[in-house]
């Protein structure tokens, strides 16, 4: 693996064919070629930027961007454990301790046979039936010591994934309370036929009555966004299901592309329809590639039924086709601009918004970007009608909403709900006792303490992406807006200072009052950087890199005070272990040998 | 309708703007310095390093990439941003290796000029100390990568006025970091001549053209009698 001058020169010129020589299709390329090869060597990416004719640094640039772009070798076996803060606390940590010590390794290297490498990775969606880890980008889940013990046994057996148990892979659906877009059960086609009678100008006129909103988590209106996109200037347009669901602890969007992956294409060859496009395309996150073949083959289906290709259900001229691009790993790409560079073979940075992509989004062309479950929500619209639709939930949050709930809670899953729907009442109806915090929306939502368990899910009061982890009495919650410190450090672009440098910042605060060293003193720059930061960050990301800190502090302030000592000031330079080099070489470790003073002495 | 006026404010002093000015371009024009790092008037906003962040209407926004439009209430030399600037300047200095006394572009270098303006007076966080290294292979020009901010200035200069796309940023987060397009990722080898824009462009000690690090004495350099507010509105200056 660790050599290989050009063996792959045929393949590699067989990729390159496949995609047309196409350079926006080289995040496309660079996983090929990962998938054949195992790495990403010098070699390979000059061979690539050669192919492509591009400056082999704008291959580098992409292929270092991507956490699973790997530009070193790494194991045949690459572990990744699933990092949420719900798999810590259903133990991932233990379990992730445990294996490196069975395989006599450290976090990130890889074994001397080249066999295995085991590391961490960002929340993959799991967290209903977690831990969870993956495995050469499949998805293991329930881990439980015994099953960590038995995939190391398969890894120094040297067998293939294939070979392995089937139930390792299991993925549930979970699904635990239906509304209307869960049980709805219309036949392929019957949503897209209705907003064909509706027309164009129809079916936006019943997305205008149905007040449909972003279900990414911004909220925004869907009729506004494809009007916009359907009178923009332009010479194609182009439509595009998010389906980077990064947020740590949401997993709906994996749901129902596994159980209605035909809800969401055809919400999708609506969009086409209304706004005039003839491609779309379904960004995939890395995390879920294990979708891939059945969503193809999904795809190949509604060609053969004329629910994809040319004139469409016999429409003149409504041609009308999806491709699905897998994303490599980044949280970032989740937003809608940095969605579009990544579509275009790109590191996925956020653009200068305005301009926004309705009118100058997929390369430069007017662009819808919606959210899995926006798309699906689509389908009630065209056969029910836009005032049906806005008879549910509330007035300024119309329909349902699905949520992914987790952690500490007896029926962990996929509950839908009509909006305006209590926090309590699904903390009732997952069997969640004693709840000490829920955390909405993921990193970037906001933390509720049981005072507030009043509260609705809404736009107007609890706006959430879907994601709803629980905590249980016992857990800290300076423990989960840690995690989150360290989530963001790790998934920033880079771009703008704020984000790119102050998030490392905080979470080496974060780390610093874990260790018993904070004081009063990083309480205070907490809240100073998380002044700067959200005054200035370029993107979503940025500004809600420091939520979680704010609202636990704002909270559950007793678990940093626990935490912190009562002096003014402790350095974050520890004096005391510095010298143990020095002890080392004079082979000394005797009382007189230490500071007095060491922070590390008590 | 009637037209309105193509003025806007700026700490409350009204001044007028040609439309599709941005901000930045605006208060340049009319001789109100907005403190800026990454924004170069020759080339295309990059909004990154959110120095000349300002409230727009109360909102925080870039002033180099925001449009101006009429009747902006923007405040930008308020004790709060400068604040806000003087903490993203520190991080920038603790980001990389920015040891102003041993670096040749002292004097004549815009973070240090704006450390100066917006009264820096210690990086305050701890050191990242990154490991980014040098290269000193190409015969006239080298770059020292732990002095880079990340601007792209070089990237878009090589880009779209040398004609060579001899750099780009890679990397993500903290181990963002600028990369050489040539086989063996090093300068010497890449198509770099000492007088492209790319060599010149660079705000801070990065890029520098060998042999002349001391060809102007320190004291008669760029920002040594006057501030980088002062200099940055003279004509021909950046």
């Amino acid at each position: 693996m660790s050599d290989h001058p050009s063996k792959g020169g045929n393949a590699l010129q067989a990729i390159l064919e496949k995609n047309h020589f196409n350079p926006t299709r080289l995040v496309q390329i660079l996983r090929e070629v990962q998938d054949r090869e195992g790495w990403l060597s010098e070699i390979t990416l000059t061979d690539i930027a050669q192919g492509l004719s591009l400056p082999i640094s704008r291959v580098r640039s992409t292929a270092n961007f991507y956490s699973f772009f790997y530009t070193r070798p790494v194991g045949q076996y690459r572990v990744l454990f699933s990092d949420n803060i719900t798999d810590r606390m259903q133990g991932s940590t233990q379990l992730f301790e445990h294996m490196l010590a069975r395989l006599k390794l450290t976090e990130n290297q890889t074994s001397a046979d080249g066999a295995v490498s085991v590391a961490r990775t960002s929340c993959t969606g799991m967290c209903d039936q977690g831990p969870a880890m993956l495995v050469n980008n499949r998805a293991v889940t329930r881990l439980t010591p015994r099953r960590v013990d038995e995939i190391c046994d398969l890894i120094k057996a040297g067998l293939p994934l294939s070979s392995w148990p089937n139930y390792y892979f299991k993925i549930e659906n979970n699904i635990r309370r239906r509304d209307v877009l869960l049980s709805a059960n219309w036949d392929p086609g019957e949503a897209l036929r209705a907003a064909i009678a509706r027309g164009p100008q129809g079916m936006l006129n019943e997305l205008k009555l149905s007040n449909l909103r972003g279900r990414g988590g911004a909220g925004f209106t869907t009729a506004i966004k494809w009007e916009a996109a359907r009178t923009a200037p332009g010479t194609a347009r182009y439509v595009v299901c998010n389906a980077d669901e990064g947020e740590p602890g949401t997993f709906k969007d994996r749901v129902l592309l596994q159980r209605y992956p035909g809800h969401v294409f055809e919400g999708m060859t609506i969009a086409g329809y209304v706004i005039g496009a003839a491609k779309g395309f379904l960004y995939l996150r890395g995390e879920y590639s294990y979708l891939l073949e059945a969503l193809e083959a999904h795809l190949d289906g509604l060609r053969r039924s004329n629910l994809l290709g040319q004139n469409i259900c016999g429409v003149e001229g409504f041609n009308f086709d999806i491709e699905i691009h897998m994303g490599a790993g980044a949280y970032i790409c989740g937003e809608e601009t940095a969605l579009i560079e990544s579509l275009e073979g790109k590191p996925g940075k956020p653009r200068i918004r305005p301009p926004f992509p309705v009118t100058y989004g997929y390369l430069g062309q007017p662009t819808t970007v919606n959210n899995v479950e926006t798309l699906c929500k689509t389908l009630e619209i065209a056969i029910n009608g836009g005032a049906e639709y806005a008879g549910q939930g509330t007035k300024q949050s119309t329909g349902t909403k699905i949520l992914s709930v987790s952690g500490d809670v007896e029926l962990p899953g996929i509950y839908e709900y009509p909006f305006g729907v209590k926090v309590s009442q699904i903390l009732e109806d997952c069997g969640a006792r004693d709840v000490q915090a829920v955390q909405v929306s993921g990193a970037a939502g906001i933390c509720l303490s049981p005072r507030e368990f009043g509260r609705r899910i809404a736009f107007e009061d609890v706006p959430t992406a879907g994601s709803f982890m629980v905590f249980g009495p016992k857990r800290d919650m300076f423990e989960m807006a840690r995690n989150f410190a360290h989530f963001f450090a790790h998934e920033s672009c880079g771009f703008c200072t704020p984000c790119r440098v102050g998030t490392s910042i905080i979470s080496n605060i974060m780390d610093k009052i874990a260790a018993g060293h904070g004081t009063q003193y990083e309480m205070n720059e907490l809240g100073r950087l998380t002044n700067v930061i959200r005054g200035s960050a370029h993107c979503g990301l940025g500004t809600a890199s420091c939520n979680a800190i704010a609202d636990t502090v704002q909270k559950f302030r007793a678990t940093y005070e626990a935490k912190i000592r009562p002096v003014d000031f402790e350095p974050s330079f520890d004096l005391d272990k510095a010298l143990a080099k020095t002890r080392a070489v004079a082979g000394r470790d005797d009382a007189d040998a230490h500071l007095e003073t060491s922070v590390g002495a008590h | 309708m009637t037209d309105i006026a193509n003025t806007l404010t700026i700490d409350g002093r009204t001044i007028s703007f040609e439309p599709g000015q941005t901000i930045m371009q605006a208060a340049l024009a009319a001789g109100v310095f907005m403190p800026h790092l990454c924004y170069n008037p020759e080339f295309k906003p990059h909004g990154s390093c959110k120095l000349c962040t300002v409230t727009v209407n109360g909102r925080p926004q870039s002033a180099c990439t925001i449009a101006a439009m009429p009747g902006q209430e923007i405040q930008s030399d308020t004790p709060e941003l400068n604040g806000r600037r003087r903490v993203l300047l520190q991080m920038l200095f603790v980001e990389g290796h920015h040891f102003c006394p041993g670096c040749e572009k002292s004097g004549n270098c815009q973070l240090q000029a704006l450390g100066y303006e917006m009264e820096m007076l210690s990086p305050h966080f701890s050191h990242f100390f990154p490991d980014r290294g040098v290269d000193a292979t190409h015969p006239d020009v080298m770059i020292d990568f732990g002095r880079c901010i990340m601007c792209e200035l070089c990237v878009q200069a090589s880009r779209d006025v040398d004609g060579k796309n001899v750099f780009a940023l890679a990397g993500r987060g903290l181990a963002s970091h600028v990369v050489v397009n040539s086989p063996s990722g090093k300068l010497g080898d890449s198509a770099l001549e000492v007088t492209d824009k790319a060599v010149e462009v660079c705000p801070v000690g990065a890029i520098l053209r060998k042999r002349v690090g001391f060809a102007v004495p320190i004291g008669e350099r760029i920002y040594d009698h006057d501030p980088i507010s002062v200099k940055a509105l003279e004509p021909d200056e950046a």
